[in-house]
């Protein structure tokens, strides 16, 4: 008996290859979904990570608490043996020293008076290193307007607007106004080698990137950083393992009163971040959920068809005598068998799909005016472990749900009846 | 007629169906009685009845009022299971779409209703051959009812309906969708089934043809009895 229902099930490919293959593509569509939007979710937040939260930020107790002010004669004094420490301590860490300051940018003329000024906001980031990953953290190549990067000490890049106004072109020198981290004037000629689009307006009309070590020079912080950012390998912010870290972190320093003792916060815990965090979430797993609860009801349509369309089959089998409990049974086994199957190959299939668009993205460069540094010109995907196990509820459960309600139908009605629907 | 005490036993019977907020009665007070080895049909009209009290014969649907009483059963008061089983161990079915499984060879169709049964494989093989043998599909064997002409599966149908050597079989308008010369073929093939195994069968017809062959024409109306007759006698 089993070996008869197998080979009518192998056999008919209606009831078998087809309803995989229907069940494979929604459970491929609802990972590979899935994965989408928790990478695009996500991708904002990774963009404020990037740019200035880091997945983990250190810096000492007093600068963290007027974050915004930028205050480096809070900065962090000792950053390179720090640094150290912190690659030990975490080594799934990748960590980057920065300077964010404020200044004014003068730009001379060729007797070196003041030919045009403005205020810039200057960021100090390891550019020159050899293994340093800032520039393909704040897609500051790709996002050069005109020029190119610095590739010695003493180069600086301007946003391109700012450059526009203040008359400079990519090698020509300008002068850095700020102060010192005792608060005495600081200048420091710079060569522009190239200017950048950041995609927002703020940052457009005024900013500054140097490299850390320049940066330290003109601002007088030799061996200091005003915050250290940690960025995880994976790439991805992950919201408890940051807090656990900051808090792991900082029951080291509990006992210390000093208020340059480093402080280590995860994105969640800096300003609004925490609820933008939530909302995020929330966010993508009601769209999750939505699209879920859709594919859901399709391939509960599907199993319940494909049960209606065997009535007459089931009529014949009673007819000959094989009881509704058997026959129900071994419908609903059947449609196991093929929610397992299909949710199987389409988990497989969509997170391959969703693996390739995780790595190499898609490119959306084209929909957007050249690339800048605050929007990424690519969306990636992002294969969290709910996807390995997500495609089963719409996959097996509402396959095998369909069918389960549609196989009422063979209790509910008199067998003749079933008879009347073969014969129509 | 040679016929051993009754099969089947019809009293009072009436079947009403539901039509919206009234009943609709499809048969009226049915009295009949059949004995072993009998080639009888019920015969008249469409919507006549025929197949309404084939299906109650058949334990395929029950009785509103009256009683059937077949193989010393009552339809109507057999659990699923019990009804089930007087199906698969003495009734045979044949209808007028022949309802083989599509993607199952000849020897499957032919085989399936002896899996419901404890019969080895070896049992089994050798009543299948043998009802092929029968219907003349023998060299069909392999072949699957898309290949089939109308003919070879209503002959099929009736080697299913027969491998299992059951008591009854009953079939609904067996040549609706035949031409003539096929309808003659499984007429006479059912014919010497039932002089050489004692079968009793059941029709549903208005086909000239099958009543031609029958041995008692029962002639339904509106869901009555109409008219009997007896063509011969054994
Ligand atoms: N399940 C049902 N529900 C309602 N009416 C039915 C049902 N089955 C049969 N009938 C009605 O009963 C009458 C007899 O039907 P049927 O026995 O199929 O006739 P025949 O087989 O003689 O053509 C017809 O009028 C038909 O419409
Ligand atoms: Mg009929």
């Amino acid at each position: 008996m089993i070996k008869f229902l197998l080979k009518g099930l192998w056999r008919d490919k209606s009831r078998s290859r087809l309803p995989i293959i229907i069940v494979s593509l929604g459970v491929m569509l609802t990972v590979w979904l899935h994965a989408y939007i928790t990478g695009f979710m996500g991708d904002t937040i990774e963009m404020n990570a990037r740019f200035s939260h880091g997945h983990v930020k250190v810096m000492t107790r007093a600068y963290a608490e007027d974050m915004n002010q930028l205050p480096n004669d809070l900065a962090i004094t000792g950053a390179d043996s720090l640094l150290e420490t912190l690659k030990t301590a975490f080594p799934g860490m990748e960590w980057a020293p920065r300077i964010q300051f404020g200044g004014l940018v003068d730009a001379p003329d060729e007797v070196g008076e003041t030919r045009a000024q403005g205020p810039a906001l200057g960021l100090g980031i390891d550019l020159l290193s050899p293994g340093s990953r800032e520039d393909e953290r704040l897609n500051l190549s790709r996002s050069l307007v005109r020029g190119r990067m610095p590739d010695q000490a003493g180069e600086a890049l301007l946003s391109d607007e700012f450059a526009v106004k203040l008359g400079v072109n990519p090698g020509d020198d300008v002068t850095l106004i700020g102060s010192t981290m005792n608060g005495s004037m600081a200048m420091y000629n710079f060569t522009v080698s190239g200017t950048l689009s950041f995609g927002a307006s703020i940052m457009d009309r005024g900013t500054l990137v140097a490299d850390l070590h320049d940066v330290r020079a003109a601002l007088d912080m030799h061996d200091a950083a005003g915050e250290i950012l940690g960025f995880s390998k994976s790439g991805f912010y992950e919201d408890d393992d940051s807090r656990e870290m900051a808090g792991s972190f900082n029951a080291m320093h509990e006992g210390s009163r000093d208020e340059f003792a480093p402080l280590m916060k995860s994105l969640s815990q800096q300003g609004n971040m925490g609820q933008y965090v939530d909302i995020t979430n929330t966010w993508s797993q009601y769209i999750s959920l939505i699209f879920i609860f859709a594919m859901s009801l399709v391939l509960w349509n599907a199993g319940l068809l494909g049960g209606l369309r065997r009535y007459g089959e089931v009529g014949i089998r009673l007819a000959m005598g094989e009881e509704k409990g058997h026959v129900y049974r071994s419908m609903i086994i059947e449609s196991v068998f093929i929610g397992i199957a299909g949710s199987v190959i389409g988990t497989m299939a969509g997170l391959f799909l969703a693996y390739l668009i995780q790595k190499y993205g898609i490119n959306i460069s084209g929909m957007m005016q050249g690339a800048s540094v605050m929007f990424p010109s690519s969306i990636r995907a992002r294969i969290t472990p709910v996807d390995f196990y997500i495609g089963f509820f719409p996959g097996l459960l509402s396959t095998v749900l369909g069918t389960m309600l549609s196989g009422i139908g063979i209790y509910k009605r008199q067998t003749a009846r079933l008879f009347k629907e073969l014969e129509a | 007629m040679e016929t051993t005490g009754n099969i089947i036993s019809i009293k009072g019977l009436y079947k009403r169906f539901p039509m919206g907020k009234d009943v609709f009665t499809a048969l009226h007070d049915v009295n009949l009685s059949f004995g072993t080895g009998e080639f009888a049909g019920l015969i008249g009209p469409s919507g006549s009845g025929k197949t309404t009290l084939l299906n109650i014969i058949g334990s395929l649907d029950v009785p509103t009022q009256g009683e059937a009483i077949v193989l010393g059963r009552s339809i109507g008061k057999l659990s699923p299971r019990e009804s089930a089983r007087l199906r698969k161990e003495s009734l045979g079915f044949i209808f007028q779409s022949y309802n083989l499984l599509a993607v199952h060879t000849v020897y499957e169709n032919v085989e399936f209703p002896l899996l419901l049964l404890n019969l080895t494989a070896s049992e089994r093989h050798k009543m299948v051959l043998d009802a092929l043998e029968w219907v003349g599909l023998s060299p069909k064997i392999k072949s699957k009812p898309p290949q089939l002409s109308g003919g070879e599966c209503q002959r099929v149908a009736i080697a299913r309906a027969m491998v299992k050597k059951p008591l009854l079989v009953l079939a609904d308008e067996p040549t609706a969708n035949l031409d003539a010369a096929n309808s003659h073929h499984i007429l006479q093939t059912m014919e010497k089934l039932n002089r050489e195994l004692k079968t009793t069968f059941i029709f549903a017809t208005h086909d000239e043809k099958v009543i031609s062959y029958l041995k008692r024409k029962i002639y339904l109306l509106d869901g009555r009895v109409d008219n009997e007759e007896l063509t011969e006698a054994i």
